[in-house]
């Protein structure tokens, strides 16, 4: 008696129609993001210079580009910039968002003006910190006119110490963020356990170190995830706050990719930095999607 | 975010809450620091900057630094200002906006209520795309363009932001949508109304929230971009920021500094208003982003 | 061939069938209930009714029309919903008639039939609420005026008291019923809880892992189930289900059990063809209520077997005490007049109605029919 053929139109039509409506998204979604990982991976295997071209040279482009003093320096600094950046970010996070959720009256004026920096763009923070951090016009000049004359602070200017600017300037975009997502956490903590630790004769301090961050596993999780993600992909910041300089001193590995793309005409180089961009953050973030997507039975 | 529930459990002493209130004022001077002194230099007159203190109140008070910034700065080698670029950047970015938080929301719809095999990891695909560092697809990207013919122009940069922010749209809608029962989207069903009858008739309506938190980080993100802009604008379709950058970088001998600053506060200005008055709706939007359902 | 009719019909989910021909006649007027435990398959046949779910193999038919493939809102059904499903963004008026809209009918016509529904339900006064403002009651009324509305063919209800409270839930409960007394239409309806099956049903389809146990009245499920899983999931508290022997004596059977203290008992069979289990073993199914008191015993039994025990647990409940004894080893249940004189531990006669007990195969956990 089974007629499997006889569906009706209307209903054979509303089977097809969500799977048309989501056909560009995925077309697009193929087309523009993993077609074009494709492509960079395999320019990264060509001789392209200018353009790109399709003489296959192997792995030629990674070889040299593990061989470019520059290219070292770019990952030196990212190093660097990272591992300082996620941890202040999460140092002075923590630290507002533990501050912050002790009842303070004035919360609602203080986290928007710890958060405003997050709407801003990358370009307009490198302009005021660029400026802030000049020795003859910023903070160093007015300590100056203020008396203190032997004080000194023009990290900017050294090749040393530009990469730290980097991380200042970081820091203060995104700090307020990591604020918002540890008091989220801290919000969502069981007040009834809090209540019994304390029963249980816990101080304020043993209170957060023994129960309450332990408890913020997730947070820190995402928060290291979301920061790794952005010290990798910055490229803005750089620009507008030190342009690189002095010299290669705060080169990251999204600059060289665009210097070496589009001014030094070394495309094949360029697509291999890009790869390895992609790597890097795909090791960080195909873990973390994995386990936030698997559905919970 | 919204502050709900304060832990009313750990309680400090007196002298705990002063020092508790002192950090948390000296952490604000902190982040009010640079928009304070972008702020003040903006309307002081260049002398007063290149021989004064970058704290001290203007002695003259002057909007000239804006009126130039907007509309006579020298921005690389034409003297027009910022106010094209600006118009540049609205023509971008509301049509960009518009039609992925459209897409978004039909993805949404479709990823939640009309579940098929494969649909997770479709969308897994879909939200991987939104992580990724966009150096990797600048140069196809610059090839397809090309192809198109629409590279350099304003379309081209729509086109740009509508697909890599398609991810984050669709994130949004799917875990919002997912919250609703689905035996709404049947009992609709069974009242003869089609697929895009319920949505536009019961889940659209229901979706103001998730819509604004979409459009503000669509608009923030698309505002504030400067990789896809310095890379693809031509000349007639540079965005702000690039125009900012050409200006704050490009003009040689004594830099107008407070044209600078001035310049700086209008690029971030739309952002910053958005900010201020829908901030719960862009917090809400930072944490979706982050911590996943 | 009935009004509603499910024939061979099966699902599967890949290669795991779900559904195992399920065949169920539902004649005009009917109330049918299908009660299992959760996973049971209850709500996937109820879906597969709608139209909400494909049919794997198989046909269900309403009213002679084959309906598989056709889509939900023309089968001339309406559901209501166990979340009641209420539009959200629409007022209780906008949610009665939103499917004679999409069904094109003229405006006053809709009003028309969304005033009468109004009355009859009671909900005149909420008509221009959204349904965030309703108390759960309220909601469980629109929803059913939404299903009422349309004049279907076949009502379906998918657990629709689930989310009231105790007392609501027994006064929705009755007005269900008087609905169904009014309206006379046919009713597939899904519960996972006995008694709502029992007080409402006209016919109950007991399912279980994807099979349907046993169809048939409220009282041929409580009296003659078909099997362990019937027997004990039908009622409350749950039949007494004994393993016993039995054992002829002179040429009647009578099932063989040790008492608390471990002295052998025997109590006789109405059931005559159970000699033809002499010296095996079977189960033996009796409910609480027909452990009783002697006093509190059927008069109209002619079967009432004396039998002392130990009394262990007593547990007053008001209008009956619950008794349990250790009976074969197992633990007994017994209902009690309120004031029988049962002390805990001491010695009691118990009177057992033999007529009313079951038996049941122990290999296949089938009944022993009559």
């Amino acid at each position: 008696m089974a007629r499997p053929n006889a569906t009706d139109l209307r209903t054979r039509l509303q089977e097809w129609i969500p799977k048309l409506v989501l056909a560009p998204s995925i077309a697009s979604m193929l087309f523009f993001v993993y077609g074009f990982i494709l492509f960079t991976v395999y320019l990264s295997f060509t001789d392209s210079k200018i353009l790109p071209t399709y003489g296959w040279v192997g792995w030629r482009n990674y070889s040299n580009l593990f061989q470019l003093p520059m290219w070292s320096v770019a990952l030196e600094n990212l190093a660097i910039f990272a591992s300082l950046y996620i941890m202040i970010c999460i140092a002075i996070g923590l630290g507002l968002a533990i501050l912050l959720d002790q009842k303070i009256r004035s919360e609602g004026v203080l986290r928007p003006i710890y958060l405003y920096p997050m709407a801003l763009s990358f370009i307009v923070t490198g302009t005021a910190w660029k400026w802030l951090l000049d020795p003859g016009l910023g903070i160093e000049h007015t300590m100056h006119l203020w008396g203190w004359t032997s004080f000194h602070f023009n990290w900017i200017k050294s090749s040393d110490y530009a990469i730290y600017c980097v991380v200042l300037a970081a820091v203060w975009q995104t700090s307020g963020f990591v604020m918002a997502m540890f008091l989220a956490g801290l919000r969502g903590i069981d007040n009834e356990i809090l209540k019994a630790a304390q029963m249980d004769g816990a101080s304020n301090w043993s209170l957060y170190r023994r129960i309450v961050i332990p408890q913020l596993r997730p947070a820190f999780l995402s928060a290291i995830v979301i920061l790794g993600f952005l010290a990798i992909k910055s490229y803005d910041l750089i620009v507008a706050l030190t342009g690189g300089g002095p010299g290669w001193a705060t080169q990251l590995p999204s600059t060289f990719m665009y210097s070496y793309t589009f001014t030094r005409n070394e495309m094949g180089v360029g697509a291999a930095s890009a790869v390895i961009m992609l790597m890097m953050t795909a090791a960080i973030l195909v873990p973390y999607l994995y386990s936030e997507l698997k559905e919970p039975k | 975010m919204s502050s709900a529930i304060q832990s009313n459990v750990v309680h400090s002493g007196r002298v705990a809450r002063v020092v508790i209130h002192v950090v948390l004022l000296i952490a604000a001077l902190f982040y009010l620091l640079p928009l304070f002194v972008m702020l003040i230099n903006s309307v002081k007159p260049l002398s007063q900057i290149l021989d004064g203190n970058m704290m001290s109140l203007p002695h003259v008070w002057t909007l000239k630094p804006w009126s130039e910034a907007w509309s006579t700065a020298q921005i690389g080698v034409e003297p027009t200002g910022l106010r094209p670029y600006f118009l540049n950047s609205i023509e971008m970015v509301v049509p960009a906006v518009a039609i992925s938080t459209m897409m978004g929301a039909l993805n949404g719809y479709v990823l939640t209520k009309w579940r098929f095999r494969g649909d997770t990891f479709l969308f897994g695909m879909m939200l991987f795309s939104c992580f990724i560092p966009f150096q990797i697809v600048l140069i196809p990207m610059a090839r397809v363009l090309g192809i198109l013919g629409i590279a350099g122009t304003v379309p081209g940069l729509i086109l740009v932001h509508t697909v890599y922010g398609l991810g984050f749209t669709t994130l949004y809608f799917r875990n919002y949508y997912a919250a609703f029962p689905t035996e709404l989207v049947r009992a609709a069903q069974i009242d003869g109304a089609g697929f895009f009858r319920i949505f536009w008739r019961i889940l659209l309506p229901l979706s103001g929230p998730i819509i604004v938190v979409a459009v503000i980080w669509q608009f923030t993100n698309i505002w504030n971009d400067f990789l896809f802009g310095s890379s693809f604008a031509g000349q007639g379709s540079q965005p702000m920021t690039v125009a900012l950058n050409n200006l704050v970088q490009s003009s040689t001998g004594s830099k107008p500094y407070n044209i600078h600053f001035a310049g700086a506060i209008i690029a971030a200005l739309p952002t910053l208003i958005v900010y201020i008055v829908s901030g719960r709706y862009f917090v809400r939007g930072l944490m979706a982003g982050s911590v996943k359902g | 061939m009935g009004f509603l009719d499910i024939s061979n019909v099966t699902k599967s989910y890949g290669s795991v069938e779900v559904l195992h021909r399920v065949d169920i006649a539902v004649e005009e007027g009917e109330f049918l209930v299908l009660v299992g435990p959760s996973g049971c398959g209850k709500s996937t046949l109820l879906n597969m009714i709608a139209g909400l779910e494909g049919i794997t193999s198989g046909e269900i038919a309403i009213q002679g029309r084959a309906m598989n493939g056709v889509h939900p809102s023309r089968r001339n059904i309406a559901m209501v919903f166990q979340s009641y499903a209420l539009y959200p963004n629409m007022t209780v008026g906008q949610n009665i008639t939103f499917g004679l809209e999409m069904h094109g009918t003229p405006k006053p016509e809709r009003e028309a039939a969304m005033k009468r529904v109004a009355a009859m339900l009671q909900i005149d006064q909420l008509l221009d609420r959204k349904p965030g403002q309703l108390s759960g009651g309220q909601r469980q009324r629109v929803a059913m005026g939404r299903a009422l509305v349309r004049n279907p063919d076949v009502f379906l209800f998918d657990e629709p008291l689930s989310n009231l409270d105790a007392k609501l839930r027994v006064d929705m409960r009755t007005e269900i019923k008087k609905l169904h007394q009014s309206l006379r239409t046919t009713i597939v309806y899904v519960t996972h809880d006995q008694i709502e099956a029992m007080t409402l049903s006209t016919r109950i389809a007991v399912m279980n892992k994807g099979y349907v146990q046993q169809l048939g009245t409220p009282k041929e499920i409580y009296d003659t189930p078909a099997n362990i899983f019937v027997a004990t999931f039908m009622g409350s508290p749950a039949m007494n289900i004994l393993p016993t022997r039995v054992v002829l004596r002179d040429g009647v059977p009578h099932a063989q059990v040790s008492d608390a203290a471990g002295n052998v008992q025997y109590l006789r069979f109405s059931q005559q063809n159970l000699a033809a289990w002499d010296g095996r073993e079977i189960l033996l199914g009796i409910r609480p209520e027909a452990i009783t008191d002697p006093e509190g015993a059927d008069r109209k039994s002619a079967n009432i077997q004396m039998l002392t025990n130990l009394v262990g647990v007593t547990e007053p409940a008001g209008s009956d005490t619950f008794v349990t004894m250790t009976l074969a080893g197992c633990d007994v249940i017994g209902r009690m007049r309120a004031d029988a004189a049962v002390l805990p531990g001491a010695s009691f006669e118990y009177a057992i109605n033999m007529e009313k007990a079951v038996a049941f195969d122990p290999a296949t956990e089938e009944r022993i029919a009559p």
